[in-house]
């Protein structure tokens, strides 16, 4: 086992990757009540189209299979796992993103115990055609429940307007029609190539013992038996730098109107180091232009073209990348010009100035530290930057170290015109 | 061993509070003012904390206010309001990093204070009236406020619950206020409810982080003096409807009913029974194995949520669910039933186990976070009463089958709200 410091912070991280692949980080926490964990494998929305192991042919899997999956994990033959993880006192809960399906616990009590439910019931399998059509009835309405979200719409939305083939365009939870073809041995199929321990990570925060916690892995790892997985193999289609269309406009039972303008990233091949970089870059210069201190928020505010709802971020993973700036609005039309014309304005020459750089570190600094109160944080999205290569814990020097130059360049990649589009929500006529 | 201890002394005109722990990075002050809920003043007082945070005498424009704060490595500043009970509660939080994590060593708790001293004493104000600027766009952003409760319909028909069924009684009141009523609202007059607010409102100050308690006083007693007062106070409301339960089919352009039940538990926080009415709520649908999501959610598949919670203050407990429009009397008969066995004693001591180990487990998770202990300790402030964590363990955990089906008997079921759509009719 690794012992990792990070003195100026005041943590230690313990890290071992097992025999089976499966790499496992511990952090202990003095003082919390709670232990936080998650068991996440590196598989999500867009990993649609792959090779199972073993086969000669690519398969494609309806739309939010990934999803669906994530739900049928919690049942077994004898009743489902909630019910287990609340008799040892532990809420436990689970989530998909586009790249990644996370399974998770917290608990004061029992964390030894909830920790080997955690593993062994994401370990093991039990699907059955008669509970996979009852979880459609469920997820139905799950679905439903999105549609009638306007937020959730407009995101989609964007989302939908930037990418032409893309499978991050695809509804994370599909549709109800999309999930009526799923089957129990499409699940199957799909947990045997993506739920193997070297795609996975385990990571456990909270007030313990890391030798003792990292020794139960290793033993309830030792009792099962994995071989060896050859790479995954994920096909994605090409995609067009441009954006697939540059305006969508969606008529919801709302009083207020919605506008979200999009930037669609083209470096998107990036990882470790130079991708913490382009996004903590990105991130800066959205905070220098619509931070609250900027004079464009105190412009678009005192126009009444946002309220508190206004939110900006740049996000990016392997093969896809976006930066989103919007929120409620009295005149989705205006906002949207001026969201471009800001940013576009954004990449000339002194508009980012060193003094508004240094101010927005300092608040980035600040911001980092607040978030690593949270165990969940510290657990999401360690695993998230560890499957790009990146470490959570190199943000402060990392922001630390980013020039103007850097954002200059960072700025001038993302920000062109023909990878601008905008969605709006807007009161139904 | 105390789970969580805050001493709490009597300062000019609030009470200051502080729990030193040093589990974070960051400190914490929350500052509360708590006045009765009612119709003249709902509003205004949904306005005034965003004024106030909008700028001040040394910062007049948001812009210098927010660029300060950026310079203080991103302290936060936010504002909200809640109900607790019949009562309007406004809340400053501000959060700050603690030097002692970063290279740079200026010590930020005091600059903290000041700002949050300057918000509340130092508003930007011209003669005896708020900047006219600042009330007006503020006045613009607090409709929208309001109005946006209409888009989320989870949020909107919870809010038609409550005004249906709470019709007669202050609690029926929004917490953002009425939107005909801002237009009412003026530079001056808001600026002369905030001197009685200050005069008037129960006031508490609560610091969390690794501080020193003596600094703390002392950066208090510097700073923030007001006058000393007794806060107005209301007997609690014990409202019931007298005649049948009251029925409300609501039709709108959704895809997904919302089905909203309310219920009057007829028990409050810190009453003898409230911690078996806790048990209670956890058994029939707190959470992800209570009777609600196993039998509207995974034996029936008419839901993706299913559940319940409490009002603790205001002695209530709502029914949320989404589910297709035509499932509408399934969705009821199950859960009028769940309701049934719940009176009639029909859960097991399993049941009962897995539930307290669950809500203990909530609780000791609610006091990881630094808002969460505050929440938790003002619920002593709004009830009057004093009542540790470990007592609320204990008495939770010791709460009988016979007192909860006891507790069952004192909850009935007031209104049924449904939020429709319109396609299958």
């Amino acid at each position: 086992m690794e012992k990792i410091t990070f003195d100026q912070l005041q943590e230690e991280l313990y890290y071992e990757n097992l025999e089976n692949g499966l790499d496992v980080y511990i952090l202990p926490k003095a003082g919390f009540n709670k232990t936080y964990a998650t068991f996440t494998t590196k598989y999500g929305s867009i990993d649609n189209h792959f090779l199972p192991p073993g086969k000669e042919e690519n398969v494609k899997v309806p739309d939010g299979i990934a999803h669906f999956l994530e739900h049928k994990l919690f049942e077994k033959a004898d009743g489902d796992v909630f019910q287990q993880f609340s008799k040892q006192g532990a809420s436990a809960n689970a989530f998909t993103s586009f790249t990644r399906t996370a399974y998770l616990f917290s608990s004061t009590s029992n964390v030894e115990k909830n920790l080997e439910t955690l593993i062994d019931f994401v370990q093991e399998p039990y699907f059955t055609e008669k509970t996979v059509e009852k979880e459609k009835g469920i997820i139905g309405q799950e679905i439903t429940m999105y549609d009638d979200n306007p937020d959730w719409r407009l995101y989609f939305g964007l989302i939908q307007n930037m990418y032409k083939n893309h499978p991050v365009k695809i509804d994370i939870a599909g549709t109800i029609d999309s999930i009526s073809h799923i089957t129990k041995d499409m699940l199957y199929e799909c947990y045997h190539t993506f739920y193997h321990p070297s795609n996975m990570l385990l990571f456990i925060v909270g007030p313990i013992e890391p030798v003792q916690i990292m020794n139960l892995v290793k033993g309830n790892q030792a009792k099962k038996e994995y071989k060896e997985l050859p790479e995954i193999k994920r096909l994605f289609e090409e995609e067009p730098v441009v954006v697939a269309e540059e305006k969508q406009v969606l008529q919801m039972n709302v009083q207020t109107s919605k506008c979200l303008v999009g930037v669609k990233a083209q470096n998107v091949n990036q990882t470790g180091d130079e991708m913490l970089k382009t996004e903590l870059c990105l991130n800066v210069m959205l905070d220098i232009l619509f931070g609250k201190s900027s004079d464009h928020y105190s412009f678009l505010y005192n126009e009444g073209l946002i309220d508190d709802s206004f939110s900006y971020d740049y996000t990016q993973e392997a093969g896809f990348g976006f930066a989103m700036v919007g929120g409620d609005t009295g005149d989705p039309d205006r906002l949207a010009d001026s969201l471009k014309c800001i940013l576009l304005k954004g990449k000339e020459n002194g508009v980012i100035t060193n003094e508004s750089l240094e101010r927005t570190k300092k608040k980035k600094i600040g911001a980092f530290l607040r978030a690593i109160n949270s165990p969940e944080y510290i657990a999401n999205q360690f695993t998230r930057y560890a499957f790009n290569e990146m470490n959570l814990f190199d943000v402060v020097p990392t922001l630390e170290g980013i020039t103007l130059e850097d954002i200059e360049v960072a700025a001038n990649e993302l920000l062109s015109e023909n990878r601008f589009t905008v969605c709006q929500v807007v009161p139904k006529r | 061993m105390d789970l969580l201890s805050e001493s709490v002394k009597s300062m000019n005109g609030y009470k200051l509070h502080v729990v030193n722990t040093d589990k974070y990075k960051t400190n914490t002050l929350v500052w509360k003012m708590k006045a009765p809920l009612n119709k003249e003043t709902v509003t205004l007082r949904a306005l005034l904390p965003y004024v106030l945070q909008s700028n001040s005498e040394s910062y007049p424009t948001t812009g210098k206010l927010r660029s300060y704060l950026d310079e203080l490595y991103g302290a936060t500043l936010f504002v909200d309001l809640a109900k607790k009970g019949e009562y309007h509660i406004i809340s400053f939080s501000m959060e700050v990093a603690n030097e002692k994590f970063l290279a740079d060593t200026t010590a930020l708790l005091k600059k903290a204070f000041q700002f949050l001293a300057e918000i509340l004493t130092k508003p930007n104000v011209q003669g005896d009236s708020f900047d006219l600027e600042t009330v007006e766009k503020e006045k613009r952003t607090l409709k929208q406020r309001i109005q946006s409760v209409f888009d989320d319909k989870m949020r909107y028909s919870n809010f038609r619950l409550i005004q249906e069924m709470c019709e007669e009684e202050p609690y029926s009141l929004h917490v953002h206020g009425d939107k005909d009523s801002v237009d009412h609202i003026t530079a001056e007059n808001l600026y002369q409810y905030f001197k009685n607010a200050l005069n008037q409102d129960e006031l508490d100050l609560y610091v969390i982080g690794d501080v020193d308690e003596k600094e703390v006083e002392s950066f208090a007693q510097e700073l923030l003096q007001f006058n000393n007062r007794s806060p107005q106070s209301i007997s609690s409301s014990n409202y019931s409807r007298k005649n049948n339960v009251h029925e409300v089919k609501e039709e709108q352009d959704v895809k997904q009913g919302k089905l909203n039940i309310g219920y009057r538990t007829n028990v409050v926080y810190g009453d003898e029974d409230y911690f078996a009415l806790q048990v209670f709520n956890g058994i029939f649908g707190g959470f992800s194995h209570s009777k609600l999501f196993i039998n509207v959610r995974e034996k029936a598949s008419l839901a993706y949520y299913a559940s319940s919670r409490l009002e603790s203050h205001k002695g209530l407990m709502m029914v949320m669910s989404g589910i297709e429009n035509k499932n509408y009397d399934q969705a009821i008969s199950i859960i009028n039933a769940q309701m049934e066995a719940m009176k009639n004693g029909d859960f097991t001591e399993n049941e009962i186990v897995q539930t307290k180990a669950v809500i203990k487990n909530q609780l000791l998770e609610t006091i990881d976070t630094a808002r969460g202990i505050v929440e938790i300790l003002y619920h002593n402030v709004v009830s009057k009463k004093d009542v540790t964590i470990n007592d609320w363990m204990e008495k939770m955990d010791s709460a009988t089958k016979d007192e909860i089906v006891a507790v069952a008997s004192k909850v009935t079921l007031d209104t049924i709200y449904f939020l429709t759509g319109k396609e299958d009719k």
